[in-house]
């Protein structure tokens, strides 16, 4: 088990990188909890249809994903909104078990329609910079993963802006809060809910730009993204941005330790287990955000 | 008595179906679906009933199955005995997940999300320890003779298939007239007042879960035996998840003949789709998925006619 | 039930705290409800009524305090648990298992005594016609009009064989027609040797139905005492009508 030091420290920091965009990710999805009060189980296979997009943008329009990823994330706030407004909020009629079948359903027809559309062949672009590296002290950090961790940063930082300085950020945080009273002062409710929802899918799309030049995409990738976005979101408390900021950066720093000490395979279980005693001990999350 | 009737109806027009059909790849489809049908009521038992909605069926399908294959395979056991047990296993599954996830109070998408992480550990684990055969999977030898539960004719093997989802309806309606069954929906109902009226909740959905669990692992044994090979994306994927609870939630959650109603309309416009598509992969899931958003949006209970036919527990 | 009398203690509350972060809902609360009567608790909105039948039917652990029923400590008990020793309760907010018949609903409640369907069944009938449901007994439960739900919450517990029923509120939001209504149902119910305690704001029924009431204000027990008693009482006139008023309408009658 006595790995060298440097090894271990550029596997937390290569995990901290990584973890990062998994907070991205895991960020769509407690927005649209904190807000809508739903838990989307197509979050993963729109993370999926994300990838193509920006797989589809290099490989057949030859747009760099970096350069993709803010017209990408345009795109998925329109669809985000649109199937929030035509299919999520007429089809769940208010009832949580509603909810939880139609985003499943969901995620089977975008799954699978890009099962039909791709294949099953895993794919990935051949990024020039794919194989790039940063020299950080004695550690060699992926390119990729610096930049996404600086892409989460700078969007961290607008979606707080958002959120802040705009009048629509403001409707969402009062509808966030105190539905009834938003709607009573005006607020279009149902509006609201399907921008939240374009804003979680819009991040997504920057997520997946992100990601791809490092990682494969494939019909069912999403579904590996999504447990581990879903544990960041129980993890960091439901609903709490911060929260999946950080546990995004915990997941990947216990992802990347877990890999290096019980291999690739068996390192998913850290994760799994973590999410599983979260959810049994604390459902509030680590950083107890909302009952 | 009169309850019985449908359900035996159900039985003998099946059972015709290897005397008038030659075709293999009908009976495949038939053995196929009564399986499903098979894990789908399971799901059923604690999903429809008892409104707990697993996303992690296949943690109790993968466990029957695998435990069926491992007993045979590793320890000669013989079929029917490590059938047995593999439904015991699952049982255990479920009494424990339950247990934890229930004691904990999670319910909703919260029991949703850990029967699935669940779920997603034993394909992990499946997947990698040398005692399934890690991802090269698992075979147990072709031996064609119904004292290793493996028969020549696939139609022997629908009756057999057939006489288990025969007992699981007559088992649920069984279920649906008994104390359990009536404080299992309250339970979906109302946990507060199922509490007041001296409903014991937890005991109550641990019971459900077992014999939900003992159920789809039942279908895991049978697949096992049909197909003769197992790998962790079989076992324990989340089609098998997803396939059990589309069923019920399709043909009628909390009733009878809602699963094996559901399985056969969805493995019907399954079929249907990919004659008329041809061999696109998936095609038939997107036809599923759809299919699942217009009932929710559509409940046909609130549509007249012909498919109000089933009853409310 | 008949024999030595009422005993005093058949439910004794002792002390019963329940604080909420930094609520207090109920303060250092002290009761008796004997055996075989038709007790009353009554108090201002938010005097933490519904909280103190909450600790008492194990729905809520107190902060501090005891509960006894017949000499025997049942506080922090399970609601299942409190149920068999036969404590029922209904709720202000009537909890109807929404997609069941009138009659499942009731059966529910009966199959905490009996093991088999058709006892449990016929159980629901026998209860259905003791509370006027009789005639509505194949209905969805969710069809059922507010005083009918009403009959329901009290139906379904009854189903349980109490020895002692917590009704809360079970006459708000009933026109005065209905009220009229359900006291007889009230009446037959401790006639048939069940204890009643109640919660409730229709101070005629209250005045009507109780031997015994308790009046609770910001979580305490302020008064005790027949109807009459308490409703003369002027800590009891200055808890609904505020600092002062007990004075004034002396005052006023006095004039």
């Amino acid at each position: 088990m006595g790995f060298p030091p440097e090894i271990i420290l550029e596997a937390v920091l290569n995990g901290l990188l990584t973890g990062a965009v998994y907070g991205l990710v895991a960020l769509g999805l407690t927005l649209v909890y904190g807000v809508l009060h739903i838990i989307n189980f197509a979050h993963g296979a729109l993370l999926t249809a994300a990838m193509y997009g920006a797989y589809v943008a290099r490989t057949a329009l030859g747009i760099d994903p970096y350069v993709a990823a803010l017209p990408l994330a345009a795109l998925f706030f329109l669809l985000g909104y649109a199937v929030q407004r035509l299919v999520i909020g007429p089809a769940s009629r208010g009832k949580d078990e509603n909810i939880l079948l139609v985003t499943l359903g969901l995620s089977i027809i975008i799954e699978n329609l890009m099962l039909a559309v791709f294949r099953s062949d895993t794919r990935s672009i051949d990024a020039p910079y794919a194989m790039d590296v940063v020299e950080f002290g004695p550690a060699l950090l992926g390119y990729p993963r610096v930049v996404g961790f600086g892409a989460t940063i700078l969007v961290g930082i607008a979606l707080y802006l958002l959120m802040t300085r705009t009048a629509t950020g403001k409707a969402i945080r009062a509808v966030a809060k105190e539905r009834t009273g938003a709607a009573l002062v005006g607020i279009d409710v149902a509006h609201i809910y399907a921008v939240t929802f374009g804003i979680g899918t819009a991040c997504l799309a920057i997520a997946a730009a992100l990601l791809l030049p490092s990682f494969y995409v494939s019909p069912r990738v999403g579904n590996a993204f999504v447990l581990v976005a879903f544990t960041i979101v129980v993890l960091g408390g439901m609903g709490s941005v911060v929260g999946a900021l950080l546990g995004g950066l915990i997941i990947g720093v216990v992802e990347s330790l877990s890999g290096l000490y019980l291999g690739e395979s068996l390192g998913q279980i850290g994760i799994f287990l973590i999410f599983i005693l979260v959810l049994l001990v604390r459902p509030t999350g680590l950083f107890g955000a909302r009952a | 008595m009169k309850a019985v009737l449908p359900i035996l109806a159900f039985a003998v027009l099946m059972g015709l179906a290897p005397l008038m059909v030659a075709s293999n790849v009908v009976l495949n489809f038939l053995v196929f679906t009564l399986i499903i049908a098979l894990a789908a009521q399971g799901w059923n038992l604690l999903g429809g009933y008892g409104g707990q909605y697993s996303f992690g069926h296949a943690a109790f399908f993968g466990t029957g199955a695998y435990v069926t294959a491992i007993l045979q395979v590793r320890y000669g056991m013989n079929a029917y005995p490590a059938f047995t047990a593999g439904i015991g296993f699952a049982a255990l599954v479920g009494l424990v997940i339950g247990f934890l996830a229930f004691r904990s109070g999670l319910r909703g998408s919260y029991f949703a999300l850990v029967t699935l992480a669940f779920a997603e550990v034993f394909r992990v684990l499946a997947n990698a320890a040398e005692m399934t055969g890690g991802a090269a999977g698992i075979l147990i030898r072709l031996q064609a003779n119904p004292a290793n539960f493996q028969f020549a004719e696939r139609g022997t093997f629908l009756w057999v298939a057939l006489a288990l989802v025969t007992l699981a309806l007559l088992a649920t309606l069984a279920l649906e007239r008994s104390r359990l069954g009536a404080q299992l929906v309250a339970v979906r109902e109302n946990e507060a007042a199922a509490q007041a009226l001296g409903v014991d909740v937890l005991a109550v959905k641990l019971r459900a879960i077992t014999l939900s669990a003992a159920m789809t692992g039942a279908a895991g044994g049978l697949y096992a035996q049909y197909f003769l090979y197992l790998d962790a994306n079989i076992a324990y994927g989340t089609w098998i998840s997803v396939e059990a609870l589309l069923a019920p939630i399709v043909g009628g959650a909390g009733t009878v003949f809602g699963p094996v109603l559901g399985a056969v309309i969805l493995h019907g416009l399954g079929e249907a789709t990919k004659s008329l598509a041809g061999s696109i992969p998936g095609i038939d899931l997107v036809i599923f998925g759809i299919v699942l958003i217009l009932v929710v949006r559509f409940p046909p209970r609130d549509l007249p006619g012909l498919l109000r036919l089933r009853r409310r527990a | 039930m008949t024999g030595t009398g009422p005993d005093p203690a058949f439910l004794a509350v002792r002390g019963v705290t329940k604080r909420f972060g930094g609520l207090l809902a109920v303060n250092d609360a002290t009761f008796d409800v004997g055996e075989g009567t038709i007790t009353g608790l009554i108090g201002p909105n938010g005097a933490g009524k519904t909280t103190l039948f909450a600790v008492v039917a194990g729905f809520e652990k107190p902060t501090s305090g005891m509960v006894m029923l017949e000499g025997e400590d049942i506080t922090g008990r399970k609601p299942h648990e409190l149920a068999r020793m036969g404590l029922a309760r209904t709720f202000q907010i009537v909890q109807p298992f929404a997609g069941l018949t009138v009659r499942e609903n009731i059966a529910v409640g009966a199959f905490l005594r009996v093991a088999k369907r058709s006892a449990a069944l016929e159980v629901a009938e026998e209860v259905a016609t003791q509370v006027g449901l009789a005639d509505q007994l194949d209905k969805p439960a969710a069809a059922l009009t507010v005083a009918g739900r009403k009959r329901l919450e009290v139906a379904r517990a009854l189903a349980t064989r109490p020895k002692l029923l917590l009704l809360d509120e079970v006459l708000a939001g009933l026109n005065p027609s209905e009220v009229r209504d359900i006291v007889p149902v009230v009446q037959g119910i401790r006639a048939s040797g069940i204890t009643v305690l109640m919660i409730e704001h229709v101070m005629q029924a209250v005045m009507n139905l109780c031997s015994q009431v308790h009046v609770l204000a910001q979580g305490r027990i302020i008064c005790s005492g027949t109807p009459a008693e308490v409703v003369a009482a002027p800590q009891v006139v200055e808890a609904y009508l505020g600092h002062g008023a007990a004075k004034r309408l002396q005052g006023a009658t006095h004039a």
